[in-house]
């Protein structure tokens, strides 16, 4: 019982009210959610790949839903969600060695990700729409 | 009757788990290994974008295609896990809860990548 009059009494440091939003701050937020995204995402990937190893019926029924708009919008954000987490990882890669970390940097860094990612998901899907011989 | 365990033992196995970086260090592995496979996995599908039953069957049953989404499955639901270990960890504080989203979250990368490896075997191996 002493326990839990502990952990209720422990003060919270100050968090996401207090400060002022950041780049680096809104992307460290973006890179857990759009994580949390991709985890469910599998989803999509393992329907994709059962459907394919079933039947005619099953694949077509996955290819209507991923070719609907509503379909094609949750493949967008799935695409943005893997390039987003993909860049953000790679600067946190780096990060772990101890570079880029100056104020400036980091923050140009930050930028870096969110106008990266947008840039390869969109070419991403040009090159997609090209595969199949939209132009 | 006097207490006879000492502060030591009440706590012991309470703490950490004795893994050290080796959370973080998994992490950083599978991330390392993840932005070559997502890549590939990001050019395998733009390369089937609208392709249809036949043509997705038989590029899957390719051995060297089916083994790149067998090692993006498998080391991005292990990536996965991870990460969402450490959101529930955050998050949730009260205990029961969450081991069973601990437990949960287990389940479902398992599930997820038992349904999806028996599919990839399924399409090369036979069927």
């Amino acid at each position: 019982m002493s326990r839990k009059t502990a952990a209720a009494a422990r003060p919270l440091s100050p968090h996401l009210q207090i400060y002022r939003l950041i780049p680096t701050m809104l992307m460290s937020i973006v890179h857990r959610i759009t994580g949390g995204a991709l985890y469910f995402g599998t989803l999509l990937l393992a329907w994709w790949l059962i459907a394919a190893a079933s039947s005619e019926h099953a694949f077509d029924i996955a290819n209507s839903f991923f070719g609907s708009w509503f379909g094609r919008l949750i493949l967008f954000g799935y695409t943005w969600a893997l390039l987003h987490h993909l860049l953000g990882g790679i600067r946190h890669l780096i990060w772990d060695t101890g570079s880029l970390m100056q104020k400036e940097t980091s923050t140009r860094l930050a930028w870096a990700t969110i106008i990266g990612s947008v840039i390869l998901t969109l070419l991403v899907w040009i090159a997609g729409y090209a595969a199949r011989g939209a132009f | 009757m006097a207490e006879m365990q000492t502060p030591l033992r009440k706590v012991r196995g309470l703490g950490a788990a004795r893994e050290g970086t080796g959370h973080f260090w998994r992490v950083r592995v599978t991330s390392v290994a993840l932005i070559v496979l997502s890549l590939y996995f990001l050019g395998f599908l733009i390369s089937l974008n609208g392709a249809g039953y036949a043509t997705v069957r038989a590029a899957l049953a390719q051995p060297f295609a089916a083994l790149m989404m067998g090692l993006f499955v498998l080391v991005g639901l292990a990536h996965m896990r991870l990460g969402m270990q450490e959101i529930i960890e955050d998050y949730i504080h009260a205990e029961g809860q969450k081991l069973v989203l601990l437990i949960l979250s287990t389940f479902f990368c398992v599930a997820v990548g038992v349904a999806s490896i028996f599919a990839l075997l399924k399409l090369t191996l036979g069927g």
